[in-house]
C-alpha cells in the first residue's frame, strides 16, 4: 500500500537522532492514534543547515519524518515554513488517504521547530 | 529471502490433500447437486461426505451442520436467525467486548432493529466471568453468543461453565469457534451448545467454506432465501469444491489434533520465551489458557504497523492490532476492552503458528525481530526516556523469568 519511495525512507530512515546543540526543537502529537513527532534543526544565516527526528508512529509517519528533515536542509525559514502536508506527500510519491495525517505530523513539527527558533531569537 | 508465515489467525495456507480433494469438483465433477442425474448425485453425495467429517470434529450429527460462505455468515446466522425467531420471548440478547465484528455489528444492526445488547466487560487476559454472565440475564434475555477462542490475544474463554449459566436459565447459547474448531478439541456435546459456527481456512481448508452447528429441533430464521438447499435453511447452489475441502481438512483436524496442537505449542513456548527476553515487551492474554499456535504481545515506545511492515520486508508475517495498522485508525477494542493503555496498544504484534512453520523459522523470527525493535526504539523519542511515557504499573512489569508469571501478561 505504499508507494517504493515510502518504504525507503521507512527502511532507510535519514536523519534519525536527537540534537544537542539544536537551535529550535518541535513536537507534535497525533490527536487520532497518540502518535509523536520530534524535529530538531540547526540553523545558520537564516538558513536550516541541519535536521533530525525521532518518531513513534506508523511506517508512513517514520517516512514523513525522514523526508521532512531531507527537504528542510538548506532551506531558508521562509522556504522550509512553506513545506506542507501536500508537498511532503508528493515527494514521497503520494500517501494512502487514511495516512495524509501523519504526513501533516511532520509539518506540524517541523513548524513548531522554525517557532521555536525564532522564539529563541527574540 | 526467507518466508515464515506467522499469521495464521488472518488464514492458512490450504492442506495438500485438501487441494487434491478438491480438484475433481473444479474440473469433472462440477455438477449441480441439485440435479437428478448422475453428475447431481455424486456432488450431492460428496457434500453430504463432507458435512459428515465437519459434524465428525466437533462431535455432532451430519444433520445438525448447514454450510456457510464463511465463518463471518455462520456468525450473522446465529445471532440475527437465533434472536429473529425467539422475538416473541424476549429482545435482549448477550454478547462479549471479545467477539469478532461479524459478531458485533450482527449486535449492532439488531440493536437497530429494536433489540437490546448487552456487551460484556474481560478482565486483563480477556477472560470472560461466567458469574457476569449470569448476572446480566434479564427476563427478556434470549440468546448468549461468546467467542471461544480470540484469535487476537488467544485466549480461551471458559465456554462449557458460560453454557451451563445459559441452560439453567433456558437460554440460547451459541459460541463463535472459528479461531477455535479445528485448532484445539471442540466438542459441541461436551460443551454443551445450542449452535457453535466455525471456517474452514482457519484449519487448512479453503476459504469461502464455513459452518454453523444448530443442534436438532432449534428453530432459526434464515438469512439467505431461495431454494431447498441446507433443508431450505440457507439458499443458494453449493459452493461444492469448497466445501469438499473444507469436509477434508476437518478430516485430517479430527485424525492429527493433538500431533498439531503438540508441535504447534512447543515452537510457540520458544518463541513466547525468546521475544520476553527483550525489555519492557508483555504477553497480551491468558499465559496458559490460550490457543496453542497463537503469540501475541505489546512491545513499549514502539508501533505496530511499522513493526509488521519491517518484518515483512524480511519476509516474515504477522499482525498488530495497533491504531495505526487499522483502516479506521482505531486500535483493537479487544485490547482496550482488556484494559491495556492506547499507548501501549500501539505496539501490539501478533504471530499465530500453525503446522508449516519449522524450528529455523523461530530462531529467524527472534533473532529478526530483535533488530526490527532494536531499530524502531533508535528512532523513537521514547525509549531513552524522552517525553511523557505512561507509567506501567510494576504489577505488569515484565521480568525475564519463564513465561508463565501471570503478572508478565495483561
Ligand atoms: S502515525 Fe498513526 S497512522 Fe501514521
Amino acid at each position: 500500500m505504499y508507494s517504493e519511495k515510502v518504504m525507503d525512507h521507512f527502511t532507510n530512515p535519514r536523519n534519525v537522532g536527537e540534537m544537542p546543540d539544536a537551535d529550535g526543537v518541535g513536537t507534535e502529537g497525533n490527536p487520532t492514534c497518540g502518535d509523536v513527532m520530534k524535529i530538531s534543526i540547526k540553523v545558520k544565516d537564516g538558513r536550516i543547515v541541519d535536521a533530525k527526528f525521532k518518531t513513534f508512529g506508523c511506517g508512513a509517519a517514520i517516512a514523513v519524518s525522514s523526508m521532512v528533515t531531507e527537504m528542510v536542509k538548506g532551506k531558508t525559514l521562509e522556504e522550509a515554513l512553506s513545506i506542507s502536508k501536500e508537498t511532503v506527500a508528493n515527494e514521497l510519491g503520494g500517501l494512502p488517504p487514511q495516512k495524509m495525517h501523519c504526513s501533516n505530523l511532520g509539518a506540524d513539527a517541523l513548524k513548531k521547530a522554525i517557532e521555536d527558533y525564532k522564539s529563541k531569537q527574540m | 529471502m526467507r518466508k515464515c508465515y506467522f499469521d495464521h489467525a488472518a488464514t492458512n495456507p490450504l492442506h495438500p490433500q485438501v487441494f487434491d480433494a478438491m480438484i475433481p469438483f473444479l474440473k469433472e465433477d462440477f455438477g449441480n447437486p441439485m440435479s437428478v442425474y448422475d453428475l447431481g448425485i455424486r456432488a450431492k453425495m460428496a457434500i453430504e461426505n463432507a458435512r459428515t467429517q465437519v459434524a465428525s470434529l466437533i462431535n455432532a450429527k451430519p444433520s445438525e451442520i448447514i454450510f456457510t460462505s464463511s465463518g463471518a455468515e455462520a456468525n450473522n446466522f446465529a445471532l440475527r436467525g437465533i434472536a429473529l425467531a425467539r422475538q416473541n420471548e424476549g429482545k435482549h440478547i448477550i454478547v462479549s467486548k471479545m467477539e469478532h465484528h461479524s459478531i458485533l455489528n450482527s449486535a449492532r444492526f439488531l440493536e437497530k432493529m429494536g433489540f437490546a445488547v448487552t456487551y460484556l466487560p474481560v478482565d486483563k487476559y480477556g477472560l470472560i466471568d461466567p458469574d457476569i454472565v449470569k448476572k446480566s440475564i434479564t427476563k427478556e434475555t434470549t440468546l448468549i453468543s461468546i467467542i471461544h477462542a480470540s484469535s487476537e490475544v488467544g485466549i480461551i474463554e471458559p465456554i462449557k461453565e458460560i453454557a451451563m449459566v445459559a441452560k439453567e436459565k433456558g437460554i440460547i447459547f451459541h459460541t463463535d469457534a472459528v479461531a477455535a474448531a479445528g485448532n484445539i478439541s471442540v466438542d459441541v456435546k461436551e460443551l454443551n451448545v445450542d449452535l457453535l459456527s466455525m471456517a474452514a481456512h482457519q484449519f487448512y481448508g479453503p476459504k469461502g467454506a464455513g459452518a454453523l452447528y444448530v443442534r436438532e429441533g432449534l428453530r432459526i430464521v434464515p438469512l439467505i432465501y431461495g431454494g431447498i438447499q441446507e433443508n431450505g435453511r440457507r439458499a443458494g447452489t453449493e459452493n461444492v469444491p469448497a466445501i469438499v475441502g473444507m469436509g477434508k481438512a476437518a478430516e485430517l483436524a479430527k485424525a492429527e489434533l493433538s500431533a498439531r496442537m503438540g508441535s504447534v505449542k512447543k515452537l510457540r513456548d520458544r518463541l513466547v520465551d525468546g521475544i520476553l527476553k527483550v525489555e519492557n515487551v508483555y504477553l497480551t492474554g491468558h499465559p496458559t489458557d490460550r490457543l496453542p499456535g497463537h503469540a501475541s504481545f505489546c512491545v513499549e515506545y514502539i508501533e505496530g504497523e511499522a513493526m509488521l511492515l519491517l518484518l515483512a520486508a524480511r519476509g516474515i508475517y504477522s499482525a498488530s492490532g495497533s491504531a495505526c495498522s487499522s483502516k479506521a485508525l482505531k486500535a483493537s477494542p479487544v485490547l482496550l476492552a482488556m484494559g491495556i493503555p492506547a499507548s501501549l496498544a500501539q505496539g501490539s504484534i501478533v504471530f499465530t503458528l500453525g503446522t508449516d512453520n519449522s524450528d529455523d523459522d523461530i530462531k529467524y523470527l527472534l533473532n529478526e525481530f530483535l533488530q526490527v525493535i532494536t531499530r524502531l526504539r533508535e528512532i523513537s523519542p521514547y525509549a531513552k526516556g524522552w517525553g511523557v511515557w505512561r507509567k506501567v504499573d510494576n504489577v505488569f512489569r515484565k521480568s525475564n523469568g519463564p513465561f508463565y508469571k501471570p503478572q508478565e501478561c495483561w
